[in-house]
């Protein structure tokens, strides 16, 4: 046993620098999507965070042309967003579905145009696919401490306001009558969420980090009934979905004529997890509406 | 209400005339102004919403044990008095106090199940959790494992009667049940009173007369003071120690022999009402020919214990 | 700009802008905003396999279309769970960019595919395209009445025997043929813009269907004429300008609607009525007051 763990400690894949720095903010990333997630899907927000990682491609095209560090400007824009998001009324953004997929379209277009100057200003390519789909083998090792702070201060937080998230996810009113300011309570969940897009816009592009947010919390939440048990579930899957996606990312390398990307991976992880998620939840259900009668009964 | 003004109100004499409860509870606050036994004051509110007035002039009292029925039609602004009461909605004019405090400051003191109540099946919250929260949810930071919380969630679900389905995701619940754990979430700190808005609208003959039982049980065992909106009087006829009725954007309140007839809601509406009694139910008709504007028992007998009450 | 080269292209936008001006017409009308934003996504991945095969992002993007239909519909059923949609979307587009990433002009298929290219088009091409966008034109002129009628009143379709769900297959197959076509102009992300936005701003300013999609056809024409142009000059992506200018369109009729209305309800300001309560006991003053409400 410590052999087989001395030998995967000391291999190749744990020792090179740009996995080890993938590990680490993919982690993070993962963590803090797993948890805030949670909160969104029961908040009904879920579009929400499909704007917020749309949104931000223009924050990450905009610090490749600005030479500044990818999670600032992922961050700086994310934190924007959801601060107007939160005063516009995110309630309703769903059912202005036209009027905010036209504002994607303004801000998606935005992208592009930086993503334009990049191109022509750095003569490398390389930008659209870094800011869309991520490439997490290629960040600079600076931004591992900076994205564990920030992750976990939203970490801390979500740990903070945990109580009282519940409730007004659970009913606004009720929570009010709690004496708890909905509109604080909402823009602090929004501003994690936007530490979520970011950290997961680095992982696998601003494209696709919806699935880091939305996926593992999904799954999580078709498996308990527990608030908190949920959240660990959530932890645990995108963890594993991120681990194993960046393993398989590596290998790729020797498997096939070029190496498939690590957001690729990651993503059908996270969908096979869900799909796997979606017969238990009736498994699960059984089992506790038998446990529920026992209760009952004793 | 702080930590120091509810110990400093602990220690005072326990208020005259209220039921004793069975567990802890947090005596008013003697104010030399008002009577100390009543629990809800309403006086000359204004009820508003959007800009548009709807009710004015309301003026009644409340007090401990005492359950008073709401009563008016839809859109007559009962829910937005009740929301009134509670602080949800602003007032232009007029004066509520909860135990001689206003309505933002005695939060802890009142409970209030709201008339729409939708939990999606999705909502990872067991019965318990929402008690749970009901007592702590506003408090920062994690939670630790304590008894004396575990008791009082107990003892809370116990006093509603939603020990049987405690442990089940409140999504997965029939309409009913899920009320219940709003009132048992409501009910978590003790309240002294109780604010339901239209609690048997949506629910079939024997849940609404299981409601009533538990509201009866609440006001004579734990001395709550219980506000109720309907816009059918007659299932609460038997609790019913004091009704407020809404019609025509004015109030008139009293006791229900009080108010229930045929003058005084002739009165109210501006034109002129019948009110039949037959088998203890009560029927209001309104806008009758003026000669027929009486008070009518369909049973002589109904009439014999009339002049008893 | 007006090169003979160019010609093609202005008669290719204009084609493709008049279809998706009376497609996302009918887009708005039906509240598909979702299929909207699915099938474009839906069909990129066949945008990134024609790439990686070497042959124009048509062949591959029809190819998927039938795809990207069935996948709505599935997508449908679910009952539009944000969750599963969401993920479904997002793997699509991993698989997208899976095979991009085999190509070998990685970076640059990517940001022509994702945000449109103002291309030299052939005479293939064009003719592709205006045999494609025909043959919805007619489907759309044999549809109208249904479409409307069903997009408006689903249940009165209903009654009058028109299957909802044929006449959905059909309107989705043909909003993916339009999406096929404009996907290489402007680039995935932005067919919905291009969709949505002038028929959105129509129907702000009216109404009546007919102008609402006449409006809709020439605020499309707009877009897209503009976005070239522009394009041409800075050299700038078109998928930016498609995206700016439906962001601007929409967002002016919306403030002018906004104005407008606020303008009239302050023109009809009503005072609301105090009932006094000294006039409780005359039955008389009681009816005045009444009257007075309204």
């Amino acid at each position: 046993m410590l052999t087989w763990l001395a030998q995967i400690l000391h291999s190749e894949f744990l020792n090179s620098a740009p996995v080890q720095t993938a590990l680490l903010v993919g982690s993070g990333a993962a963590v803090v999507s797993a948890v805030i997630g949670v909160f969104t899907i029961l908040r009904g927000q879920a579009f929400a965070g499909h704007a917020l990682g749309d949104i931000s491609s223009a924050g990450g095209s905009a610090s490749f042309l600005l030479n500044i560090s990818p999670l600032v400007g992922f961050l700086g824009i994310a934190a924007i967003a959801a601060v107007g998001m939160e005063f516009l009324g995110v309630r309703k953004i769903r059912e202005q579905d036209i009027a905010t997929g036209i504002v994607f379209g303004a801000g998606l277009g935005l992208s592009s145009l930086l993503l334009y100057f990049d191109i022509t200003s750095t003569s490398t390519t390389g930008a659209a696919v870094t800011v869309m789909f991520g490439s997490i083998f290629a960040l600079s090792p600076d931004l591992v401490w900076p994205a564990l702070i920030v992750a976990a201060i939203a970490l801390a937080t979500i740990a903070l306001l945990y109580r009282p998230m519940l409730l007004s996810v659970a009913d606004t009113e009720l929570a009010v009558m709690r004496g708890i300011s909905i509109r604080w309570v909402g823009l602090l969940q929004l501003l994690t969420l936007a530490v979520a897009s970011a950290l997961g816009c680095l992982t696998v592009g601003s494209l696709l980090a919806t699935a880091l947010l939305l996926g593992p919390a999904g799954a999580a939440l078709h498996l308990c009934r527990k608030p908190g048990v949920a959240i660990l579930w959530a932890v645990a899957l995108g963890l594993l979905a991120v681990w194993v996606g960046i393993w398989m990312a590596y290998e790729s390398y020797y498997w096939f004529p070029t190496p498939w990307p690590v957001s690729f991976f990651v993503v059908a992880i996270i969908l096979m997890l869900y799909l796997l998620s979606v017969p238990c939840q009736y498994a699960f259900r059984k089992f506790a509406a038998a446990r529920t009668a026992d209760n009952a009964g004793s | 209400m702080n930590k120091h003004q509810l110990d400093r109100v602990r220690h005072m004499h326990n208020v005259p005339g209220a039921v004793t409860p069975q567990h802890e509870q947090i005596p008013c606050p003697v104010d030399l102004m008002t009577d100390p036994t009543v629990v809800l004051s309403v006086k000359d509110l204004s009820v508003q919403i959007g800009g548009r007035l709807l009710v004015q002039g309301v003026t009644f009292n409340l007090r401990a044990g005492e359950l008073c029925g709401l009563i008016g039609e839809n859109g007559s602004g009962k829910t937005t008095l009740l929301r009134t009461l509670v602080g949800l909605q602003p007032s232009p004019h007029g004066r509520v106090t909860i135990c001689g405090l206003e309505p933002a400051k005695s939060r802890s003191l009142v409970g209030y199940v709201p008339q729409k109540i939708n939990f999606g099946p999705d909502v990872p919250l067991r019965v318990y959790d929402l008690v749970q929260l009901g007592c702590d949810g506003h408090r920062l930071g994690l939670r630790w494992f304590s008894r004396r919380l575990h008791q009082q969630v107990e003892r809370t679900l116990s006093a509603v009667g939603a020990e049987s389905f405690a442990y089940q995701r409140i999504g997965e619940l029939s309409g009913g049940q899920q009320q219940r754990a709003v009132i048992a979430h409501a009910m978590a700190r003790q309240p002294r009173v109780l604010l339901l808005d239209e609690p048997l609208a949506n629910l079939d003959f024997r849940s609404a007369n299981e409601l009533v039982r538990l509201l009866g049980h609440l006001t004579r065992e734990h001395g709550i003071a219980v506000l109720v909106t309907a816009h059918d009087m007659n299932p609460l006829l038997p609790l019913m120690d004091r009704i407020v009725y809404l019609a025509q954007g004015r109030a008139a309140s009293g006791s229900v022999n009080e108010v229930v007839e045929a003058q005084c809601l002739s009165r109210l509406y501006g034109y002129p009402v019948a009110v039949l009694r037959y088998g203890g139910r009560i029927l209001v008709l309104p806008d009758v020919d003026p000669q027929k504007s009486d008070n009518c028992y369909l049973d002589q007998k109904d009439a014999a214990d009339e002049g008893q009450v | 700009m007006f090169a003979s080269f160019m010609t093609n292209t202005w008669i290719t936008a204009t084609i493709i802008a008049v279809t998706a001006g009376i497609l996302g017409f009918f887009v708005v009308i039906r509240r598909s905003a979702f299929a909207a934003h699915v099938l474009p996504l839906g069909t990129f991945p066949g945008a990134a396999a024609a790439q990686l095969l070497g042959v124009q992002p048509l062949w591959g993007l029809l190819v998927f279309v039938a795809f990207g239909v069935v996948l709505l519909q599935q997508l449908e059923r679910l009952g539009r769970k944000d969750v599963a949609a969401g993920l479904v979307l997002v793997t699509i587009m991993a698989l997208g960019s899976l095979f991009l990433s085999m190509s070998r002009a990685y970076g640059e298929a990517t940001f022509s595919i994702l945000f449109g290219q103002l291309l030299g088009v052939s005479r293939t091409q064009l003719l592709a395209v205006a045999i494609i966008s025909a043959f919805v034109i007619a489907g759309v002129i044999c549809l109208f009445r249904r479409l409307l009628l069903q997009s408006a009143f689903p249940e009165l379709a209903l009654t009058r025997g028109i299957s909802a769900g044929m006449t959905n297959l059909l309107f989705l197959a043909l909003l993916g043929l339009v999406t096929a076509t404009a996907l290489p102009v402007v680039g995935a992300l932005l067919v919905f813009s291009l969709l949505i936005a002038p028929a959105a701003t129509a129907q702000t300013f009216t109404a009546h269907p007919i102008k609402a999609l006449a409006l809709s056809i020439v605020l499309s024409l707009v877009v897209i004429w503009s976005a070239i142009v522009f394009s041409f000059w800075t050299n700038w992506p078109i998928g930016f300008f498609v995206g700016a200018t439906g962001a601007v369109l929409f967002s002016a009729a919306r403030t002018f609607r906004y104005v407008r209305s606020r303008w009239w309800s302050r023109q009809r300001f009503v005072e609301p009525t105090h009932p006094d309560k000294e006039h409780l006991d005359h039955p008389h003053h009681q009816d005045a007051d009444e009257h007075h409400h309204h």
